[in-house]
């Protein structure tokens, strides 16, 4: 579904991305990890294609839909006004939805469970709701990939377990194929069949989350001791930073 | 295809049509009231019945014409043009606004805020000192008015982002550079002929229309407004922001160029006929997304015809109250200043300065 070679991605004349290859294959999930600032936006913005390759070959095999990061728009649009607009791409320039548009929003929004968040206003929706709306925008464009930027971030428990397992159940049943980035290696134990270390620009760790995700690739990640810890008797397990609390030398 | 259930709920597509027709033939149908009843005030006194048996008699006489001819002027050239320019100049103002604040994610956005109005005034006020009138006016108006908006977003636009805030203030400084601009251009005028005439023109009056500004604003005014009205699903999607508006396919920066001309289109339009007339396309848009929500597929005519029946009874006030006209700005002005203010007030309490 994804094939990037060599891929180089520069942002105001700066080389954000430097030689970035991967590969994805259909029906797959792959977490995207990586500190603050070092490119997660920017490779995510490649993958949707909002931002040429300056060199590199990028191949995706299948329409893309996109969640953003949870935000608010600027007037009263109602849920459904906001998820119709995932079929932009199916109406051209001078269209408008119709009857047909409709119907399949609304078998998203059915299958999602959030069906009475029709005529309620995006902005009144909780986190969890909006980022369920905006799924069903992503899926009424019909899309094979769907590339979401920190579906998590900004949520409860609760509703990260719903996200995530929404996702899975994506996966299975339509085959879809998903990439998100995330700052909680919990959540690509979770869900992820591959993932995608950024440790800067130019060098990450890509492969199968069994392999590559290990308390010591986490720790040259985060640069910070992450200790793995198994849940007993749940066959599950977790990541959990060792804070240093040294990094504040507020004084000096 | 998916299995939707089958229940039609009022927000399906069957129930959007619906909301739709419902409200929509109401205000067009209060729009023909007010235009009837509007023919007849003024100082001229005529019933409805008159006025409806003077202007079907155009089309099929019903009755043996018991009027004074002079009844018939003042319907057919005094009211009748001056009316219609009312209707027109309103629709447009209302659209382009509503266009214009969703386009820039920004509620605070008019035609008048983002320097068009300013800058097709210099335009105008320009082709009055070189001696220039009709369609050569508009034109001025129209380039002047296109280069103010793309002047107020390149001065808004950061790193590819436009802040509301940025926006309004780069629309402040535009639209001041233009009024000293006209400024200089009436300090250069001929001070006996040209400069009454700037000056008139400027206050914002359509007193003295004819069927030819009828015709120079709606050739204006028609086409832009059908444009934008074909993108509205567009600037739907616009509001979500730029990023978001290309992830989803829409083509970003052919749907501002196209709102942004049919916008400067209408302003010029609307200046070059009836000099400067303010706020319009602030204060009518929010009535309206109160009324019929913020999809544009509804808001956008819902919009045009308030500004129309808006507009009318506006002139009706400037042509009514007192012996002398009082021009059509001033009175917009004085109704659009505390309406901005107010939704300033409550952008700031939700804290909308901060999105981009």
């Amino acid at each position: 579904m994804i094939e990037a070679s060599d891929l180089t991605v520069e942002r105001g004349g700066k080389t954000i991305l430097r030689n970035y290859s991967l590969s994805l294959e259909r029906g797959r999930t792959l977490a995207v990890l990586g500190a603050n600032g070092v490119g997660k936006t920017t490779l995510i913005n490649t993958l949707i294609g909002l931002i040429k390759p300056r060199s590199g070959h990028l191949s995706i095999g299948g329409q893309v839909g996109f969640v953003p990061q949870l935000f608010e728009v600027p007037f009263a649009y109602s849920a459904l006004d906001i998820a119709l607009m995932g079929r932009a791409r199916h109406l051209g320039l001078f269209g408008a939805p119709g009857r047909k548009d409709y119907e399949i929003v609304r078998h998203y929004f059915h299958m999602l469970g959030i069906e009475h968040f029709e005529p309620q206003v995006f902005n009144s929706l909780s986190g969890g709701q909006r980022q369920l709306v905006m799924i069903a925008q992503a899926l009424a464009s019909e899309c094979e990939l769907l590339v979401l930027d920190e579906p998590c971030a900004a949520l409860d428990y609760k509703n990260q377990d719903k996200v995530l397992g929404l996702l899975e159940h994506l996966r299975e049943t339509h085959d879809m194929t998903i990439v998100f980035s995330t700052h909680m290696p919990q959540h690509a134990v979770e869900i992820a069949s591959d993932v995608l270390l950024m440790t800067s620009g130019n060098s990450y760790v890509c492969g199968p989350t069994a392999d590559a995700l290990s308390a010591e690739n986490l720790s040259a990640l985060y640069d910070l001791p992450i200790a793995r810890a198994d849940f007993d008797g749940l066959s599950k397990h977790t990541y959990a930073p060792v804070f240093r609390q040294d990094g504040a030398n507020l004084d000096g | 295809m998916p299995n939707s259930s089958t229940e039609a709920p009022s927000t399906g597509w069957v129930g959007r049509k619906l909301a739709s027709v419902s409200v929509l033939p109401a205000l067009i149908a209060l729009l023909v009231v007010v235009i009837l009843y509007s023919i007849t005030i003024g100082r001229y006194d005529l019933s409805v019945r008159d006025v409806a048996y003077i202007l079907i008699d155009n089309v099929h006489p019903l009755v043996t014409p018991y009027w004074d001819p002079v009844q018939e002027v003042v319907v057919e050239q005094v009211r009748l043009p001056r009316i219609m320019a009312a209707v027109i100049v309103g629709f447009g103002l209302a659209v382009s606004g509503a266009a214009l604040q969703g386009l820039f994610r920004n509620p605070l956005v008019d035609p008048g805020i983002v320097g068009v109005t300013s800058g097709a005034g210099f335009g105008g006020t320009l082709a009055i000192l070189i001696g220039l009138q009709g369609y050569l006016l508009l034109g001025l108006a129209f380039l002047f008015g296109v280069g103010s908006v793309f002047l107020v977003k390149l001065l808004a636009t950061v790193r590819g982002r436009t802040s509301m805030l940025t926006l309004v203030l780069a629309g402040v400084v535009i639209s001041a550079f233009f009024s000293a601009a006209i400024s200089i251009a009436k300090l250069l005028a001929d001070p006996f002929q040209k400069l009454p005439a700037i000056t008139y023109w400027l206050m914002g009056s359509i007193a003295s229309s004819n069927y030819l500004d009828v015709l120079l604003v709606a050739a204006a005014v028609v086409p832009s407004a059908l444009a934008i009205y074909f993108l509205r699903f567009q600037i739907n999607i616009m509001s979500l922001g730029e990023e978001k508006a290309r992830a989803l396919g829409t083509k970003v920066v052919l749907v501002q160029w196209i709102i942004l001309i049919a916008s400067a289109l209408i302003s010029a339009g609307v200046v070059a006929t009836s000099g400067i007339i303010g706020w319009v396309g602030l204060v009518i848009p929010h009535v309206a997304r109160a009324l019929v929500g913020a999809d544009h597929q509804r808001l956008l005519p819902v919009s045009g015809v308030m500004g129309s029946i808006y507009l009318l009874m506006v002139d009706n006030l400037a042509r009514t109250v007192t012996t002398a006209e009082i021009p059509l700005g001033i009175i917009t002005a004085l109704i659009g200043v505390p309406v901005f203010a107010v939704i300033l007030r409550r952008l700031h309490a939700k804290g909308g300065w901060s999105s981009d």
